[in-house]
C-alpha cells in the first residue's frame, strides 16, 4: 500500500473516523492526526513529545475491521477507523479496569484526584468500577527524597517517565524490572531509593507522569476543587486544548 | 469492675433481647438486654460492632493526605475529622497561627457543619420520637411521618440542612468529603460572590433555627417531668473552651467540670491531652471507654456534645444563643443539667449559634484574602481537637522527616460518652422495660436515649430514612421465641 501524496495546494489525504473524514499527513498517526482535527481517543501512555510507545492499548481502535493502537498506527488513506462502536469501548474499559485493579488506586484519598488522567479516562469510558477482583499488590512508597515522594501504588507502566528522563533529561532515573504482573517500576540507584539518584525537581521526569506516582512533597491538595485539571472540562474537551500541561499542577506557596 | 447493669451474674439462664442495628443513628450498633425471670432487666449493652482500622492504614501515607484520607470515618460529620487533622497537622508544619482568612474560611466551614449536623439530628432522626412519642406507631414515627403531619416543619429541616451543605461546598469545595483545609491553611478563599450567594438566605436560616429552638424547648418544658428523669446520667463534663470562657466549637483549651459543675481542669492546651484523659477497653465493644485519668475508671467518665458544652462554657457570644443559654441554665437556677433529653434543646442552641456565627463571619472581608497557609520550623508531632457535632474530637499524629505519618490516635466524640450512653440506656430500662413483656414500642425508648446523643456509632455513612431492626427474643437455649422484624423495604 503507498501513500497518497497531496499536490501542492491540494487537499490532503483523509481517513474516516466513525464517518467523519481526517486529514493528516505524512508521517501522522491515527490518534495524532484525529487529535489534530479534533476528536479524542482515549489514550494514556501517549504524549505529543514523546515517540508513541503502543504499551497502554487504551488508544485502541479497529481499523478496517483490525484492533490497533491508534498512536503507533500510521495514518493510511481512505481507511474506516472505528473508535466508538460498542465493541472497542468495551476493550477500552477493560484494558482501564485491568489498570485499576492491578494497581490501588484509591482516588478519594489520592492528591491527583481532579487531575488524574487513568480517573478521567475512567470516566470517559463510563467505568463505574474495576470489575476484576482487585490485587491490591503491597508497594510501600519511596519518601526518601526530600523533595519527592514516590508512590508505586498507583503506577499504570506507561514508562513517561523513563523516557523524559533519559530523552530529555539524559539521566536514566527511571526504569521498568520484572516481567508479566511482577513488572515494576525502579530507580537508578545501587540502594534503590529515590534519594540516591540524580533526580531534580524541575526534571521533565517530574512532569510526565499521567497518574498520581512521582510527587511534588507538602503540595498535595493545595489545588482546590473547581480548578483541578479535569474540573471544568472532561478529559475528552481538554485533551484537545493545545498546551500540554503538567501532570501534578501543583501551585507555589 | 463493673458498674451495676453491665455484667449479670449469669447471663447463659438469661433471656436475651438484641435492638439490631439501632435505627436512626449514624452508623451500626446494637444494644442487648439480658432479662430475668419476670422479665428482671440484669444486664444492658449497647455494643460498637464494626471496626474500622483508620488509626493502622493511615500508617506510612504522606502526612498531606490525612486531612483527605480521615474524613472518610464518616458521611455526616467529614467536616470535623477534616479539620481535626488539619489542626494536628498545622502543628507539624510549624503554622503556630493561622492567616486570617485561613482561620476564618476553617471556621465558616465547621459551623455549617454544626448546622447541617444538628438539623439532620433534630429534624430527620430524633423529631419522629419527640413529636409522635416514643411508643408511637412505627409506621409513622419517621421522617416521611413528620412531612405528612408537620409539612412545613420538615422543610426547613431540610433546608436548614442544605444551606449548612453549601456553607461546606463553598468552603471545602463539595458538600461532602471536600478538600478546602490543608496542614497549615487553607486551598481557597471565600469570593465576594460566594458570599453573598450564602447571605441571601440567612434571615430565614436564622430564623428556621429559632424555630427549631423554640420547638426543643417547648416539648422539653410540656413534658419536664418525663423528660428530666427520662435516662437521666449525672456525670463529668469536658470541652473545649474559647477565650474568656466562651462556647467555641473549633478552637481553645480542654476544661473539664464534675457534675455539680464545679471545675476539675481548665485552660489545658490541646497538647497535653493524653496527660489528663485514659481509656479502658471492654471485651464486648470496639469502642473504648475514655475517662479523667485522675478521677479513676469507675467515677472519671464524662459526658461531650452539646449538653456538655452549653453548660461548661461561661457565655455564649452570640445573641439569641446566648438569652437561649441564659434561659435554659435559669431552669434549674444554674445548677447542672443531666438530663438525657435535655441535648436535645442544647443541640438547638447551638444550631442558632452556627446560623449566627455564620451570619457573622460572611460579613468579614477576611474570607477573600490572598494569604491562605502559614509555616514554620517542622515539629515530629501534633494534636489536634475541635468540638464536632457530637462532641470533642481529638486527632494526635506523628510524623517522621520523611513526611510520612507514624503515629495516629484518634478519640472520637461518641467514644467519650461511651460510658454514659450505657448508663443511659440502662437507667431507661430499668424505668420502662423492667417487669414488662418488651414489645417494639417499649424498646423503642431505649434507642430515645441512645438517640439523644446523636453517637456516630462507626463514624459511617447511614442511609437516609429507617434501618432495617430485628428484635429477636431468644430463651436461655438459644431458641428464637419471639421475633420483631422491619425491613429497609418499609419505608414510607
Amino acid at each position: 500500500m503507498s501513500e497518497p501524496t497531496p499536490a501542492p495546494g491540494g487537499t490532503p489525504p483523509t481517513f474516516s473516523l466513525d464517518g467523519h473524514d481526517v486529514p493528516f499527513e505524512a508521517g501522522q498517526t491515527v490518534l495524532s492526526a484525529a487529535l489534530a482535527a479534533g476528536h479524542y481517543i482515549p489514550h494514556l501512555c501517549y504524549h505529543p513529545e514523546f515517540a508513541p510507545h503502543g504499551s497502554c492499548r487504551v488508544c485502541t481502535v479497529k481499523v478496517d475491521g483490525h484492533p490497533a493502537a491508534s498512536c503507533t498506527a500510521a495514518a493510511r488513506a481512505g481507511t474506516e477507523v472505528d473508535s466508538r462502536s460498542e465493541e472497542v469501548l468495551e476493550m477500552r474499559r477493560r484494558l482501564v479496569q485491568f489498570l485499576f485493579t492491578e494497581g490501588n488506586h484509591f482516588c478519594p484519598s489520592c492528591e491527583q484526584s481532579g487531575s488524574c488522567m487513568l480517573q478521567a479516562v475512567g470516566y470517559a469510558l463510563g467505568v463505574t468500577n474495576a470489575h476484576f477482583s482487585p490485587l491490591f499488590p503491597n508497594r510501600p512508597v519511596d519518601a526518601s527524597h526530600p523533595d519527592v515522594l514516590l508512590d508505586f501504588n498507583r503506577c499504570i507502566l506507561c514508562e513517561l517517565c523513563i523516557r523524559a528522563s533519559a530523552e530529555v533529561d539524559g539521566k536514566h532515573v527511571f526504569d521498568l524490572s520484572g516481567r508479566g504482573i511482577d513488572k515494576h517500576l525502579i530507580v537508578n540507584a545501587e540502594s534503590g531509593r529515590l534519594a540516591d539518584t540524580a533526580l531534580a525537581v524541575e526534571d521533565k521526569a517530574m512532569s510526565v507522569c499521567p497518574v498520581g506516582v512521582i510527587l511534588r512533597k507538602r503540595r498535595g491538595f493545595r489545588v482546590p476543587i473547581g480548578e483541578r485539571r479535569y474540573d471544568a472540562a472532561p478529559i475528552s474537551v481538554v485533551a484537545l486544548q493545545k498546551r500540554p500541561r503538567p501532570s501534578t499542577a501543583p501551585r507555589e506557596g | 469492675m463493673s458498674l451495676p447493669l453491665e455484667k449479670a451474674d449469669h447471663p447463659e439462664k438469661l433471656r436475651r433481647i438484641a435492638i439490631d442495628p439501632l435505627s436512626r443513628v449514624e452508623g451500626h450498633g446494637k444494644v442487648t438486654i439480658l432479662l430475668g425471670a419476670d422479665n428482671r432487666v440484669e444486664q444492658v449493652r449497647l455494643h460498637i460492632v464494626e471496626f474500622r482500622g483508620f488509626e493502622r492504614f493511615i500508617l506510612g501515607r504522606p502526612y498531606w493526605e490525612v486531612p483527605v484520607m480521615v474524613q472518610r470515618l464518616c458521611g455526616i460529620c467529614p467536616v470535623s475529622h477534616h479539620l481535626a487533622a488539619s489542626k494536628a497537622l498545622d502543628a507539624v508544619v510549624g503554622a503556630r497561627a493561622l492567616p486570617p482568612t485561613a482561620e476564618k474560611v476553617r471556621r465558616l466551614m465547621h459551623y455549617g457543619q454544626i448546622l447541617q449536623s444538628h438539623a439532620l439530628h433534630f429534624y430527620y432522626l430524633s423529631s419522629p420520637d419527640l413529636l409522635f412519642g416514643f411508643g408511637s406507631e412505627v409506621g409513622k414515627r419517621n421522617i416521611a411521618g413528620v412531612l405528612g403531619a408537620y409539612p412545613e416543619l420538615a422543610k426547613q429541616g431540610v433546608l436548614l440542612r442544605k444551606f449548612g451543605q453549601e456553607v461546606i461546598r463553598v468552603t471545602a469545595g463539595k458538600r461532602v468529603h471536600g478538600t478546602g483545609s490543608i496542614p497549615g491553611g487553607v486551598n481557597k478563599a471565600v469570593s465576594r460572590a460566594e458570599r453573598d450567594l450564602l447571605r441571601r438566605p440567612l434571615d430565614e436560616v436564622l430564623a428556621w433555627a429559632e424555630g427549631g429552638l423554640a420547638l426543643a424547648k417547648k416539648l422539653y418544658v410540656r413534658h419536664r417531668e418525663t423528660y428530666d428523669r427520662f435516662g437521666a446520667v449525672r456525670s463529668n463534663v469536658l470541652s473545649l473552651v474559647g477565650a474568656g470562657g466562651k462556647l467555641d466549637l473549633y478552637d481553645g483549651t480542654l476544661r473539664a467540670r464534675d457534675a455539680d459543675g464545679k471545675i476539675l481542669f481548665d485552660g489545658v492546651a490541646c497538647d497535653k491531652y493524653d496527660t489528663l484523659l485514659e481509656e479502658n477497653v471492654r471485651s464486648w465493644s470496639y469502642m473504648k471507654f475514655p475517662f479523667i485519668g485522675a478521677l479513676g475508671p469507675d467515677l472519671g467518665w464524662y459526658k461531650v456534645g452539646p449538653l456538655a458544652r452549653v453548660q461548661n462554657c461561661d457565655f455564649i457570644a452570640t445573641p439569641a444563643a446566648e438569652a437561649a443559654r441564659q434561659e435554659f441554665r435559669s431552669m434549674t437556677g444554674g445548677a447542672m443539667v443531666h438530663a438525657t433529653l435535655a441535648y436535645h434543646w442544647a443541640r438547638m442552641i447551638e444550631l442558632v449559634h452556627a446560623a449566627e456565627v455564620i451570619g457573622e463571619l460572611l460579613g468579614d472581608d477576611d474570607l477573600g484574602g490572598a494569604e491562605l497557609v502559614a509555616s514554620g520550623p517542622r515539629q515530629k508531632s501534633g494534636v489536634g481537637i475541635i468540638e464536632a457535632p457530637r462532641g470533642t474530637l481529638i486527632h494526635h499524629y506523628e510524623v517522621d522527616a520523611q513526611d510520612l505519618v507514624t503515629m495516629c490516635n484518634l478519640v472520637v466524640s461518641t467514644t467519650h460518652n461511651n460510658q454514659v450512653m450505657n448508663e443511659a440506656i440502662r437507667a431507661v430500662a430499668l424505668e420502662y422495660l423492667d417487669g414488662h413483656e418488651p414489645t417494639e414500642p417499649l424498646l423503642n425508648h431505649v434507642e430515645v436515649a441512645i438517640r439523644a446523643y446523636d453517637p456516630c456509632l462507626s463514624c459511617a455513612t447511614h442511609a437516609l430514612g429507617k434501618m432495617p431492626l430485628v428484635i429477636q427474643v431468644l430463651d436461655h437455649e438459644g431458641r428464637e421465641v419471639g421475633r420483631i422484624q422491619r425491613d429497609a423495604a418499609e419505608l414510607s
